[in-house]
């Protein structure tokens, strides 16, 4: 294996993470959004807030890293992406921002009028965000992002079938992840009524995201002939295995399984993601621009290395460290939604 | 290579976009590299000496920082996507030889923003020095990532450390490029004014609430801790800024020449203090014969580079701007001196801080001095640097995105970051309020320590 090809799969890796935290937290905001008002709303929200308030930032410094990552070990695909892709990029970091600042206040804003905008900012951003970027992701699977400062159609290249396929496939994907991992929240802050009502959303959020996948099956098979090509090729084994980690899903959660969901509805995302990296191998930008040829310097590429690696060495007990802190309450931000009795 | 002619339009927005989106940026920056250090100050004192004051200031600072972390890391992502929506020329070409410098960041920011959450979450579950030290990689962090991004801009000053062949980098040498020239007075220069700048900001609220008639120990205190380590930074900021300043004489004399408006070669150059600047030299402000050749090699004997020695569309734009952000950044840190001068002058005598209405009014304005001078700093190191994105490498117009739309992006920014800021205002100004509101309720931040829990959701009953 070259060391572009080690850049690439530590690249591909912090794309993996992003999808499964950062997507499980954009999936969080989005039933936030769907929770509604009144005390059974404000019920939801404070479960979520609980869940994911000590991790939020963690989640999101993935972003950076895989653009990181990418400029400076494929600098020219980096520059080819966000000039192309100008557009939903823009409305990404928009997502980004309103999100950031929707979660920083509204635990502070007084007043529910304040709090209800911050509230619904912050949902309603959870669902720009991966929208987006799953547009991103389709107009690099569909090869309309040509090598070159926007060189590639502004509008087109993200605007078609395929691309917003794959942005509704982000966010239904976000959902489920999301209401899997509130389950079991949920039975950890001793909410069954909660814990019954994530269960639901998860079976419906998995149908729905099943159904997306298939229809982008579908899409690549029109659109992304390298990509379709590549998923039932190579990385057939990859799909079959996400297919089996999201059934697998369903018939856990059906049947309310105490564990094991978490860990096949993430495996499920994981494959998925890893089968698109097999699929589209040795692209980068499908047809136009291989991992070889946007390599960076050697020089470069090695340093890259060492510091993942330094990284992994540090980055991973602390964040270990933190998650395992967050499960045994030991950090918490705001209290726990305590069981409802008697309803 | 893809040519095209940019709209020079999309260039001005580019340019203001980023400038306004950074100029934002640097305040939070600078808030979260200085800050954390300045809360374990009190909270240190408060375990060592059973100071319940000073534990609480460091109880509420955890709360302040939390929320500048939160939009700060908000603000720093909009800029790594800027990277490439504003300046992808820039960044697919040197992208590869700059970015390793932002992956160690990475490392430094992931650990931050970690002990950060520990550090926030853990007041009431975690012992008192265990929470103390869970604090203490925070600033640790904070200098690294400084160091880190600082010495991006460094590189961008003084680029070296690569090869190019046919306008591609085929080479990269990462410590050349990690240990450029400018990096042993940028970086330093920007750490200190970090600590400057956020310890005059904290002092100077406290400062005003003592002005409002509030001279309990606890507003004392908080002027006390942020105030010395800014009085503290300030001198030494003075000579790292002096010595950064020769060194930019000789690393980028164009930039210096702009800087004090010199437009010819020549010995014996005069220092002018404001004025404006023209071809024909400086009109107005105030002259001292020979004192800039003096300050650049301590003999007025000194030659220093005019800007005739470049054609004109070499040189940094808005001369006199440039000239009065470098006049004003130095008049204001000479001000803070004299600040801190007072300062000690009281403490050594009478091992107390000044408490006429004057000292205080004083700390109250240097809040918002200091982050003058650091807006100003940050225009004389990036106009300065101008027509070049890649000091004489790549000028800024190559490096801009042919994407247009930029105009529609930098007005969204602008509308957006005022809601942020009026909201970060506002909602530290309603913890302030509810801190002072005796027996009140705790107010909820992203990151605070646990507070009661609410009566109506103990049982979520109707």
């Amino acid at each position: 294996m070259s060391s572009a090809d080690a850049v690439a799969g530590v690249l591909w890796a912090g794309v993996t993470a992003y999808a499964v935290f950062g997507g499980a937290d954009f999936g969080a905001g989005f039933w936030s959004l769907l929770a509604g008002g009144g005390r059974r709303g404000r019920r939801v929200r404070d479960l979520i807030d609980w869940a994911i308030g000590p991790v939020w930032e963690a989640n999101h410094v993935w972003l950076v890293f895989v653009l990181v990552v990418l400029w400076t070990g494929f600098s020219e695909a980096f520059a080819s992406i966000f000039s192309t892709l100008f557009i939903p990029l823009s409305l990404a970091a928009l997502g980004i921002v309103l999100r950031g600042a929707g979660f920083a206040f509204h635990h502070t804003a007084r007043r529910a009028g304040g709090r209800r905008v911050a509230e619904v900012l912050f949902g309603a951003s959870s669902l720009l965000t991966p929208f987006f970027m799953g547009t991103v992701v389709g107009a690099i699977a569909g090869g309309r992002v040509p090598v070159g400062n926007a060189a590639g159609d502004p509008v087109t290249s993200w605007l078609n079938a395929l691309s917003l396929v794959i942005g509704a496939l982000f966010v239904a994907t976000s959902a489920y992840l999301a209401a899997v991992f509130l389950i079991s929240d949920a039975r950890r802050a001793g909410a069954p009524d909660l814990e019954r009502a994530f269960r639901t959303r998860a079976l419906w959020a998995a149908v729905v995201a099943g159904a997306l996948a298939v229809a982008g099956l579908f899409a690549l098979h029109a659109d992304a002939r390298t990509v379709y090509d590549g998923l039932t090729g190579d990385g057939l084994p990859l799909v079959i295995a996400s297919a089996l980690c999201g059934t697998a899903t369903l018939v856990l959660v059906a049947r309310g399984a105490r564990r094991g969901a978490r860990a096949t509805a993430v495996g499920a995302v994981v494959a998925i993601v890893w089968g698109w990296g097999v699929a589209q191998h040795p692209y980068l930008l499908p047809r136009d621009l291989t991992i070889d040829a946007a390599a960076a310097p050697s020089a470069t590429l090695t340093t890259l290395l060492v510091v993942a690696g330094i990284a992994a060495l540090l980055v991973g007990p602390a964040i270990a460290l933190l998650f395992t802190l967050a499960q045994r309450g030991v950090v918490e931000e705001t209290a726990r939604p305590v069981r409802r009795d008697a309803t | 290579m893809h040519a095209f002619v940019p709209l020079a339009s999309e260039l001005t927005a580019a340019r203001s976009q980023m400038a306004f989106t950074l100029g934002f940026h640097i305040i939070l920056a600078s808030v979260g590299v200085a800050f954390p250090a300045i809360m374990l100050i009190a909270n240190w004192r408060g375990l060592r000496k059973d100071d319940e004051v000073a534990l609480e200031l460091a109880r509420r600072w955890s709360k302040v920082v939390a929320v500048t972390f939160a939009v700060g890391a908000v603000t720093g992502t909009v800029i790594s996507f800027e990277f490439g929506l504003l300046w992808p020329e820039f960044t697919g070409r040197f992208g590869q030889v700059f970015g390793v410098l932002f992956a160690v960041e990475g490392i430094f920011f992931f650990l931050e923003a970690i002990f950060v959450a520990i550090y926030i979450f853990g007041w009431k579950r975690l012992s008192p020095w265990q929470h103390f030290w869970a604090g203490v990689p925070i600033p640790i962090c904070g200098i690294g990532g400084a160091f880190s991004v600082v010495a991006v801009n460094s590189w961008m000053n003084q680029p070296q450390g690569y090869t190019l062949t046919n306008g591609k980098v085929t080479d990269v040498d990462p410590l050349k490029v990690v240990f450029n020239n400018a990096v042993p007075y940028e970086v330093p220069h920007m750490i200190l004014a970090a600590y400057l700048v956020t310890g005059f900001l904290v002092a100077s609220i406290y400062a005003v609430g003592m002005l409002r008639g509030r001279r309990d120990r606890l507003h004392r205190l908080g002027l006390l801790i942020p105030l010395t380590v800014a009085c503290i930074a300030t001198p030494i900021q003075f000579a790292v800024g002096d010595t950064a300043a020769r060194a930019i004489a000789e690393d980028q004399p164009i930039k210096f020449a702009a800087m004090e408006c010199v437009q010819t070669t020549s010995t014996h150059v005069t220092e002018y203090i404001y004025g404006r600047c023209t071809s024909d030299g400086v009109k107005g402000g105030i002259g001292i014969p020979g004192l800039d050749s003096f300050l650049v090699g301590w003999s007025t004997d000194t030659e220093v580079t005019g800007l005739d020695t470049v054609p004109p569309e070499d040189r940094p734009p808005a001369n006199t701007m440039l000239h009065w952000a470098f006049d004003t950044m130095v008049g204001v840190c000479s001000m803070l001196i004299l600040l801190g001068l007072w300062f000690g002058w009281v403490w050594w005598r009478r091992r107390d801080i000044p408490q006429t209405k004057w000292f205080l009014r004083a700390v109250a304005i240097s809040g918002v001095a200091s982050v003058v001078a650091l807006e100003c700093g940050w225009i004389v190191t990036e106009v300065g640097r101008q027509p070049w994105i890649v000091y004489e490498v790549m000028r800024t117009e190559e490096a801009v995105t042919g994407a247009s739309g930029v105009w529609v992006t930098f007005t969204a920014v602008v509308l957006l970051y005022a809601v942020l800021g009026a909201a970060l205002v506002i909602t530290l100004r309603a913890m302030s309020r509810r801190w002072r509101e005796a027996d009140a309720e705790e107010p909820d931040v992203p990151y605070g320590p646990s507070p009661p829990l609410p009566a109506g959701l103990q049982d979520g009953a109707p």
